[in-house]
């Protein structure tokens, strides 16, 4: 057995022993996010590399520590990437991380081939629990039903179910093309608009609104993308203009995202209404991911979601300790403690980063 | 199993009658013969009963009056599952969901549709086709299937290289819980707070929760799609080209491979003009704009020339695209009519192992004196050998089975899944001892009882026993016919 496998085994053993709380960390450039982390830290950094990629058969496996950054150039060599365009909020962000993270970028809500979350895209993976157990799911084939699909709940877990050791990710040739639209609309309008080409057979691989423009990126074949640009109108965006735009986009760079006020993500049903909050949202994947600067309390935030259909969580900044998330349903806390006890019965692995008491 | 042995439960029965409306309850051996199986037909059993509840309420009454009386449950949709999934318990009920049979809203503007899961797979896409929209997934049983089925198997269909699986479609699942407790699992929004528990109740065969609600995602019919049908001199040949397709950067909406075998079964009866020289015949479908059809079309057909193609045709017009695909999507009528029963075994192969795979298959017709054509998903890898037998000879119907057994463990082998998309049921259970280690099953076990504690709901599929890898294992060792045994199984 490798010797950080080994190592963490017997770290597991001891903190269930002793009662103390191990907290899972690659490049910590996710520390911000969830609710607050406790335990004493675990580096995934040393179990790191790319186990196998084989282009053709749109597979690779690689060791959770393994830099993010890493895995993508390596895609791009060989002209793929990770369909799911993770941010990576720092340079040292790892695979591990993004996986539980389960954070997706621009690309999430495009059209065709690429539904775009990280679960979409995860094949299989290995994992640590809390009763020392290697335990491997899924595969490194396409299409796998055998047993439970433990693999794919294990994206945007937060390490609730224990340390990701390794993963293997279905990925995508990158577009042969790629355009960017921009237009003048008010919220209103550009929601109708989103939703309505969304239902087109539009070549749509990201979309962005913010104080009254809308930012539409098509990715596909060129004649496909030249009929679509041709079909949509707007303004054609510098290629390289575009590409930083995205970046930023992807990154919360954009000076949307640097205000003081706490950071609030909604994720709705891409028809819902504007929020209607002071400040103005800043609207992703065509109407289904909102972002919203605000200072209102927590539980206003989270009724206004509900109504629209939808859930908040508190992205960045504010009452972390009060939990980031939107409770659960008391059937789904059910679930979830009984999944903790099978898992991680002892609570080792990242108590309550996830749930608030597990 | 002697079929005949059902264990009766009167008081559970009169306490269900009363729960339940005049006639949805079926008890009487001609009554509840008809559920003794499902599509795999070589194993059967009558349930104690069969229920058919109309509203929620029935079915959380159901479930609660059985975890009461310790009864299992055994959901059900139409029936078509190939792995015995939906097998029923000597001692109980069978839950059919047909009842459940109404869409509930097609939200255009939203582009989801929400249905009871008695809905036939096709019916949503013909609900959905007026907006110009369908829901991709197809299996081939999709005119019969219900989409409660195609959740608990999280089933694909030929379209699914490009669209994704039931998985990628469902935005949201509501169910009841062995406990009769409604929960829901996904939402409106693309995700939901906590663990992502959608994934694991997609695919989860009936075992974690009975669906009696689901929200699926549709999409924009292409305007266009063309399908080339491609010839191979061999099928070494016809897997490489599909590995160059890939490989090319292009993801084509369908990617099927039929052999010689397959050909010559469907071609009387589908006349879709196979070319029945070749030792293997591609169907390689683009879709979208016409634009990028014309450009990828062309693209695709250089490949497949590169990789070998003897003879390359490009469906002219919407009529010939279907007689194209006519032939594959009725493999298996096809196969019902060539024997007196088939067998078809769904493992899934890294792409660039096909060749391998047919060429073993190949040695195992010799071995076990039974034919199988090949149908399947190429482009993801997803075998249906369909073995041809005798149902009424117990020696033929041994050597399906253990030929189908076989295919699976060369499967895993191969660093593949015995299943890509028909579930283990009870079908691969000995199987699932070769492709899991036992810690692995036992978390299996795990997240079971976490959503059923007490093991009511559909017991016995899927995850086998510690006890039965153990005999499974003692029995191949002493067969002699396990390829290194000291290596771990993944
Ligand atoms: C000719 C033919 C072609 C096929 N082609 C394909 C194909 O191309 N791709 C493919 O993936 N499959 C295919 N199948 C397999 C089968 O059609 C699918 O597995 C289908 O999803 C089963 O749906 P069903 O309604 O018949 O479910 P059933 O067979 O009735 O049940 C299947 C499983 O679902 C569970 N279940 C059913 N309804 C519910 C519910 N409401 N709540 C909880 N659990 C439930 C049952 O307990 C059982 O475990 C084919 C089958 C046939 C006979």
């Amino acid at each position: 057995m490798d010797v950080f496998v080994a190592q963490c085994i017997d770290r597991v053993r001891e903190a269930a022993a002793r009662g103390s709380a191990l907290r899972i960390r690659g490049g910590g450039t996710k520390d911000f996010y969830g609710n607050l982390p406790v335990g004493e830290r675990l580096d995934t950094r040393p179990y790191a590399g790319i186990v196998s990629y084989d282009p053709s058969e749109l597979v690779v496996t690689v060791r959770a520590g393994t830099p993010l950054a890493e895995l993508e150039s390596l895609l791009a060599s060989q002209g793929q990437m990770l369909a799911f365009e993770p941010p990576h909020f720092g340079a040292g962000a790892t695979v591990g991380g993004c996986v539980a993270a389960g954070l997706a970028g621009p690309r999430r809500a495009s059209s065709g081939t690429t539904h775009g979350s990280v679960r979409d895209f995860l094949l299989g993976a290995s994992l640590l629990d809390g009763r020392a157990r290697v335990l491997r799911f899924g595969g490194t084939v396409m299409k796998n039903v055998a047993g439970y699909d433990v693999t794919r709940a294990l994206a945007a877990s937060m390490g609730f179910l224990g340390l990701i050791l390794e993963v293997s990710l279905k990925v995508l040739p990158r577009p042969r093309a790629e355009r960017t639209l921009r237009f003048e609309f008010d919220e209103f309008a550009a929601l109708a608009r989103l939703n309505a080409w969304a239902g087109e057979p539009l070549p749509l691989s990201a979309s962005c609104w913010e104080a009254g423009v809308l930012h539409l990126r098509l990715a596909g074949a060129m004649p496909a993308v030249d009929a679509a640009a041709r079909r949509l109108g707007g303004e054609a965006a510098d290629a390289q203009a575009a590409e930083g735009f995205w970046r930023a986009m992807r990154e919360q760079e954009s000076a949307f995202f640097s205000g003081g006020a706490p950071l609030w993500r909604f994720a709705l049903p891409s028809t819902a209404q504007p929020l209607g909050l002071e400040g103005g949202s800043c609207i992703e994947w065509g109407g289904a991911q909102r972002w919203q600067r605000t200072d209102l309390a927590a539980d206003v935030l989270r009724t206004r979601a509900a109504s629209l259909g939808g859930h908040a969580t508190l992205f960045r900044g504010g009452a972390r300790e009060s939990g980031v998330f939107t409770p659960l349903s008391p059937a789904l806390l059910a679930i979830h403690h009984r999944l903790k006890d099978e898992f991680d019965p002892a609570r080792v692995f990242n108590p309550g980063r996830l749930v608030p008491g597990l | 199993m002697d079929q005949s042995v059902v264990i009766e439960h009167p008081e559970l029965l009169a306490a269900l009658r009363r729960v339940l409306p005049a006639g949805a309850l079926l008890t009487m051996a001609e009554d509840t013969q008809p559920y003794e199986c499902d599509g795999l037909t070589l194993i059967r059993q009558r349930p104690m009963a069969v229920a058919l509840p109309v509203t929620e309420g029935q079915v959380a009454e159901v479930l609660h009056l059985c975890r009461a009386f310790g009864v299992p449950v055994v959901p059900r949709g139409a029936g078509t599952g190939l792995a015995g999934s939906a097998l029923p318990h000597a001692g109980g009920v069978l839950l059919s969901l047909a009842r459940f049979n109404r869409i509930l809203a097609v939200d255009g503007p939203a582009r989801t549709a929400t249905v009871q899961p008695g809905v036939r797979n096709l019916a949503i896409s013909e609900a959905a086709a007026p907006l110009g929209m369908y829901y991709a997934p197809d299996p081939s049983s999709q005119i019969a299937c219900t989409i409660g089925g195609n959740v608990a198997e999280n089933s694909g269909g030929v379209h699914c290289l490009k669209y994704g699986l039931t998985l990628h479609n469902v935005l949201r699942v509501r169910g009841y819980t062995m406990a009769g407790e409604a929960v829901e699992f996904g939402g409106l929004a693309l995700d939901a707070p906590g663990l992502d528990l959608l994934p694991l109740v997609i695919g989860s065969e009936g075992m974690l929760a009975v669906t009696t609600e689901v929200t699926v995602r549709l999409v924009p019919k292409p305007q266009l799609a063309r399908c080339i049908m491609a010839s191979f001199a061999d099928v070494a040949d016809a897997g490489d080209a599909v590995a160059a397709l890939i490989g090319a950067g292009i993801i084509p909406a369908g990617l099927e491979m039929m052999d010689q075998a397959a050909t010559r079964l469907v071609e009387p009866f589908a006349n879709a003009g196979y070319d029945l020289d070749a030792a293997a015949v591609l169907l390689c479908e683009s879709d979208g704009t016409p634009e990028e059809v014309d450009d990828e079309i062309l693209r695709m057909t250089d490949v497949l020339r590169g990789a070998r193609a003897t003879r390359i045709q490009v469906s002219r017009d919407e009529a010939e695209r279907l007689l194209f695909w006519a032939g594959r999507k009725n493999a298996f009528p096809a196969a019902g009519r060539a024997a007196p029963a088939y067998y078809c075994t769904d493992g899934t192969i890294p792409r660039k192992h096909i060749g391998t795979m047919l060429r073993s298959i190949q040695d195992m017709e010799r071995r076990y004196g039974l034919a199988c054509p090949n149908v399947f998903h190429a482009g993801d890898g997803n075998l249906h050998p369909l073995v041809l037998f005798d149902d009424a000879d117990p020696d033929s119907v041994a050597r399906a089975e253990a030929f189908g057994a076989e295919i699976l463990e060369e499967s895993v082998r191969l660093g593949g899944t015995v299943t890509g998309e028909h579930g283990v049921g009870m079908e691969k259970l000995n199987q699932m001892c070769s492709q899991f280690d036992e810690p692995s099953l036992a978390a299996f076990r795990g997240v079971k009882r976490a959503f059923d504690p007490d093991g009511l709901l559909n017991p016995g599929k899927v995850v086998p026993t510690l006890h039965r890898c153990a005999e499974y294992g003692r029995m191949r060792v002493k067969a002699g016919n396990l390829p290194f045994p000291e290596l771990p199984r993944f």
